[in-house]
């Protein structure tokens, strides 16, 4: 086998998710991201399942495994008992984890998710937190949303929330040392290394168009560029 | 005689939900969107129902949005979701409960990948040794906060004050449920109904007075799709299917709309206000949005608590019409006091 496949055959999701597949093209079928994007989970099971290095190496430089919503639809219906979610799963993984990520346009959007979502894990303990997610960002939180923000603290006080207070509770802070040890499994089991990999080929990506990382954040969180839909 | 068919196939789907003694975790996306939802759980189950749900300010995300956003590998996610478990076993507790889909969806997915690979589960015992100090053992029964308000509709049903009826006509109001997809598409048999034909919302519903509406994009996904909401270039994803799912409940003429997932009843909320301001278009009745509602919510407004202790001046879509069309009683003035 080659490498690519060796490194899939490492990863748990890929193991579970991949059976064998009778291209029956069910989980295309039920696919919400096959109806909006360009994309067919029945191709990219096929494709891992042929054991084609060349063509998995295009699959990881790719946008087309950026566009699965990973709802698990997929995964219900399939009568062979694959999960195409997994497989993607294992494939964003290996891009990542290879840096063929950068090479996409979807693929590199994993910096802002990555910056965005797991510095709110590792300083407040929760994946959204109310103080960093923001009316300008999400115009459709609409103008509740933008009430919402501006009387934050009011708000949750009267609907009986505990923000950023002690003990348990809603939105409560969450104590420094459970930070703490959300920061050391981080470092222990590799969020923290795919945090320096995305940034890496990031940073490195921004200095090759030129652009400050402030720049290149708004330029991949904003920017469609080739055309992903049917 | 299909809803029959429908309904047998239902009853066959039914999973044993202990009635008591909770280590209950909160969720990320709930606590900050529908943040009085879980204030209202908490409420019904300790203080109406006397029974013992256990929280510690000392659990935290389950790192699921991250995980299924990709940025997190399933190692540490795993280590977390491990930690929460070892919480659960210091507190003395061995019913797990959680207030969201995503994480009981990651929950059911991890006790099923250690069931197949001990070796991995043995790895992240390790893991959270090393990080931590703390020691774990595995729930012996994983809910999602939704089955146990399925378990207690007909005791919330005994004291309620309103139902889900039109207060003029007497018919029940039509009322679509729509179920989180990480409820039970990857593991059907740990959903009440399945994944096909779930009940846990349904019985609620039935329970309280409505009438249940089928319609051809039930079981479609509301377009949370993780990435491909939280980052602005991909956001349309979330939105047409949105849309999809209202251009197919439409014709059926919905009241409101049920939901046990953390991340829907926002996207089902505020979606429909985009629409209108793109399209022009609305889905209720004389120009107004369908109200769409976190179970807790209708339960709330069941029992009869104030529509602005629960949290609904939070929503994008009014809500006073439906709670005109029932009969509840509210005060216009007060939504937006502080």
């Amino acid at each position: 086998m080659g490498k690519l496949l060796d490194k899939l055959n490492k990863d748990y999701r890929f193991l579970e998710g991949l059976n064998a597949c009778i291209n029956c093209g069910t989980c295309t079928a039920i696919c919400p991201a096959a109806e909006f994007y360009k994309y067919d989970p029945r191709i990219i099971t096929d494709t891992v399942q042929s054991k084609n290095e060349e063509e998995i190496e295009k699959l990881l430089k790719s946008d087309t495994i950026w566009y699965c919503g990973e709802c698990m639809s997929c995964v219900t219906r399939c009568p062979r008992k694959n999960a195409p979610g997994l497989i993607i799963m294992a494939l964003r993984t290996l891009s990542m984890d290879t840096g063929l990520f950068i090479n996409s346009e979807k693929g590199r959007q994993q910096y802002a998710l990555s910056l965005a979502l797991n510095n709110n894990i590792l300083n407040y303990g929760y994946c959204v937190y109310p103080r960093t997610f923001k009316y300008k960002d999400h115009p459709e939180y609409g103008p509740v949303g933008k009430w919402i923000e501006n009387n934050l603290d009011a708000l949750h006080k009267k609907v009986g929330s505990n923000l950023d207070g002690q003990g348990p509770g809603i939105l409560r802070k969450i104590p420094d040392e459970d930070l703490q040890e959300l920061k050391r499994i981080f470092d222990m089991t590799g969020a923290t290394e795919r945090m320096d990999t995305i940034e890496k080929y990031s940073l490195s990506k921004a200095q090759e168009l030129g652009m400050t990382k402030e720049e290149y954040l708004n330029y991949i969180e904003t920017t469609i560029e080739i055309e992903h839909h049917k | 005689m299909i809803i029959n068919g429908k309904k047998k196939i239902w009853s066959d789907y039914q999973k044993e939900i202990p009635d008591d003694h909770y280590f209950y975790v909160r969720s990320c996306i709930r606590q900050n969107f529908f943040p009085a939802s879980e204030k209202l759980f908490l409420e019904i189950v300790r203080d109406r129902l006397n029974l013992d749900f256990y929280e510690t300010e000392h659990h935290t995300t389950c790192g699921g949005i991250a995980y299924h956003s990709d940025t997190i590998p399933q190692e540490t996610v795993m280590t977390i979701v491990a930690r929460q478990f070892a919480l659960m076993s210091e507190a003395g507790y061995k019913n797990y409960v959680a207030s969201c889909i995503t994480s009981f969806g990651l929950y059911t997915e991890i006790l099923d990948t250690w069931y197949h690979y001990p070796e991995l589960e043995a790895k992240i015992k390790d893991n959270l040794w090393k990080t931590t100090r703390r020691e774990f053992n595995k729930p012996e029964y994983l809910a999602h906060a939704s089955d146990v308000i399925y378990k207690l509709r007909d005791k919330i049903a005994s004291q309620a004050k309103y139902k889900l009826v039109n207060k003029d006509t007497g018919k029940p109001l039509k009322v679509v449920e729509h179920i989180g997809c990480h409820y039970s598409k990857m593991f059907p048999s740990k959903g009440v109904g399945g994944a096909e034909y779930p009940y846990v919302l349904t019985g609620m519903i039935e329970s309280w007075g409505g009438e249940i509406v089928d319609y051809p994009e039930r079981r479609h996904c509301c377009g949370f799709g993780f990435r491909q909401y939280m980052v602005r270039a991909n956001r349309g994803y979330s939105l047409a299917n949105t849309y999809k799912k209202f251009e197919s409940m439409e014709p059926f003429h919905p009241d409101m709309i049920i939901t046990n997932c953390p991340g829907c009843p926002y996207f089902l909320d505020r979606w429909q206000y985009v629409i209108k301001e793109m399209e022009g278009k609305t889905y209720g009745k004389d120009g107004q949005g369908i109200p769409v509602f976190t179970y807790e919510e209708v339960a709330g407004l069941v029992l009869g608590y104030d529509p602005w202790y629960l949290g609904l001046q939070m929503h994008q879509i009014d809500v006073e019409p439906l709670l005109d069309t029932i009969g509840i009683k509210y005060s216009k003035t007060d939504k937006y006091l502080l």
